[in-house]
């Protein structure tokens, strides 16, 4: 007895069972158990890795040639234009929210803090990588001017930037990655000013994480007790469009 | 179905069953949502770092659909399934490694054993496969030695690499445990060690399937599903060369 698997059986075959799970995936509940799977993966990095672990820093001979922008190239829109042909000096980022000293801070200030650099790996949820130097403000510091409360669990981070002229483009972080020390706003990308193409003036680095997390164009960043009820109420663009992971350090 | 007065044995405990089916079901999940995922950026590099301007040492079309979960692209989906499935299968796999090497599965059935691995012993054991003379009688209730190969391979590298190169690609898992990436040289080339890994278990998959329709699929299919396996009769013009065998 044999069986004959022909390429157009296997074809059928494989359709069929793939036809299958995209109708498993079509069901509410199913795909809600399907995307626990962040939880998952937060709950075991956080549990068992150390919280405070720095990602890996390279040797300048190590960067990229050439560093993709991804995303956003230029945000255009007039307001935009108007603080770039400035050279941003009009630009503020505003810390709000759960602060109990609201802060609006321009870029020779943000300048004028003590500064990180870190030659870090860029990995794009696409699968691509890109190693490049920044240069920026660490966070930590400056919530702690801002008076950060205690009972804000989320950082909002607004964004200059109409994605595809569907929505603002925003992200946000939970404390524990707000705080590490490489969480830094970059104003500077291979020792020279930060191109529009990657966030100018000012961009998120959150190094344990995906590249859509990496905010750029900022222009506010707001201390939350909750996401629910920030635009889509998942946490940042792609998760409230295409159903991203929140948690983009998998 | 069994022919009277075959022998029939005992063959593959519950746990080499259960982990054998939960393997299949998390493998084609794993491979068909790993394209969906590939498709995103169809190019593979070696190294630290790798993106449009960089060197690509493979450039690919897209897959069809028809090979990838979800059917119609979508980065998100794919990566829910195959989130979701990787710790099954990563954490399935670690309990039956433990149960095969502490259990004895590996000692009885998988290590190899003395002469086995002799040039003399191998090259039979090819010969007989080409030439499709599969064990009969006694000589059919233990793994040849080319089968134990394969199966050592899978299990105790292709799929073990397939879980480190995977874990190397999570930036949260990268900070913590740097050498990830550097037993690789680098995130881009585990992933590009990532998809060679996949291939090479699909290239497994196919010998595998191979060898069990010619070896008769539904005394295999069934031993695996029951466990019970009856031992292929010598054929009348076999019967010397099965007692070589001996």
């Amino acid at each position: 007895m044999s069986f004959i698997l022909s390429r157009r059986s296997i074809i059928l075959g494989g359709t069929a069972l793939l036809a299958g799970c995209d109708k498993l995936a079509a069901n509410k509940s199913f795909r809600e158990t399907l995307f626990t799977a962040e939880n998952f993966h937060r709950w075991a990095q956080r549990a068992i890795t150390n919280r405070e672990a720095l990602a890996q820093e390279y040797r300048p001979d190590q960067r990229s040639w050439k560093f993709r922008a991804n995303g956003t190239r230029n945000p255009d829109s007039e307001a935009y234009k108007a603080l770039w042909r400035e050279d941003f000096v009009n630009w503020r980022l505003k810390i709000d929210g759960m602060v109990s000293r609201p802060l609006s801070l321009s870029l020779a200030q943000l300048r004028q803090m003590p500064a990180r650099e870190q030659i870090t790996r860029h990995d794009c949820v696409e699968g691509w990588s890109a190693i490049g130097k920044w240069r920026g403000a660490p966070l930590k510091p400056i919530l702690e001017a801002a008076g950060l409360s205690t009972n804000a669990r989320y950082l909002v981070f607004h964004c200059a930037d109409i994605y595809g002229g569907i929505a603002p483009y925003y992200e946000s972080l939970d404390m524990i990655d707000a705080l590490h020390p490489q969480t830094i706003l970059a104003y500077a990308l291979n020792d020279r000013p930060l191109p529009v193409a990657n966030g100018a003036p000012l961009r998120l680095r959150v190094e344990r994480q995906l590249g859509y997390k990496h905010a750029k164009y900022l222009m506010r960043i707001e201390a939350v007790s909750s996401l629910a009820g920030i635009y889509g109420g998942r946490g940042g663009f792609w998760e409230d469009r295409a159903d991203y992971d929140w948690y983009a350090g998998i | 179905m069994a022919r009277n007065g075959d022998p029939i044995v005992y063959r593959h405990r519950f746990a080499t069953r259960l982990w054998h089916w939960v393997n299949v079901i998390c493998l084609y999940v794993l491979f068909t949502s790993g394209l969906g995922i590939f498709n995103a950026h169809p190019r593979l590099y070696w190294g630290q770092y790798g993106a449009n301007y960089d060197h690509a040492w493979l450039v690919l079309p897209r897959w069809p659909g028809w090979l990838t979960l979800p059917e119609s692209y979508s980065l998100a989906m794919s990566r829910h399934w195959h989130l979701f499935t990787a710790p099954i299968f990563a954490f399935a796999l670690l309990l039956y490694m433990l149960w095969s090497v502490f259990g004895g599965h590996f000692r009885r059935d998988l290590a190899f054993r003395k002469g086995e691995l002799a040039p003399s012993h191998i090259w039979q054991d090819i010969k007989d496969h080409a030439r499709l003379k599969f064990p009969t009688g006694q000589a059919a209730a233990r793994y040849n030695v080319l089968q134990k190969g394969a199966y050592n391979k899978l299990l105790f590298l292709l799929l073990p690499v397939l879980i480190l190169t995977g874990l190397a690609m999570s930036p949260g898992m990268d900070a913590a445990w740097p050498w990830l990436t550097q037993i690789w040289g680098g995130r881009q080339s585990a992933r590009s060690i990532h998809f060679i890994a996949a291939w090479a278990t699909v290239a497994f998959f196919l010998a595998h399937i191979i060898m069990v329709v010619l070896a008769g699929p539904l005394n295999e299919v069934r031993s695996m599903l029951t466990g019970w396996y009856r031992l292929p009769r010598a054929r009348r013009n076999e019967v010397e060369a099965s007692g070589e065998n001996q």
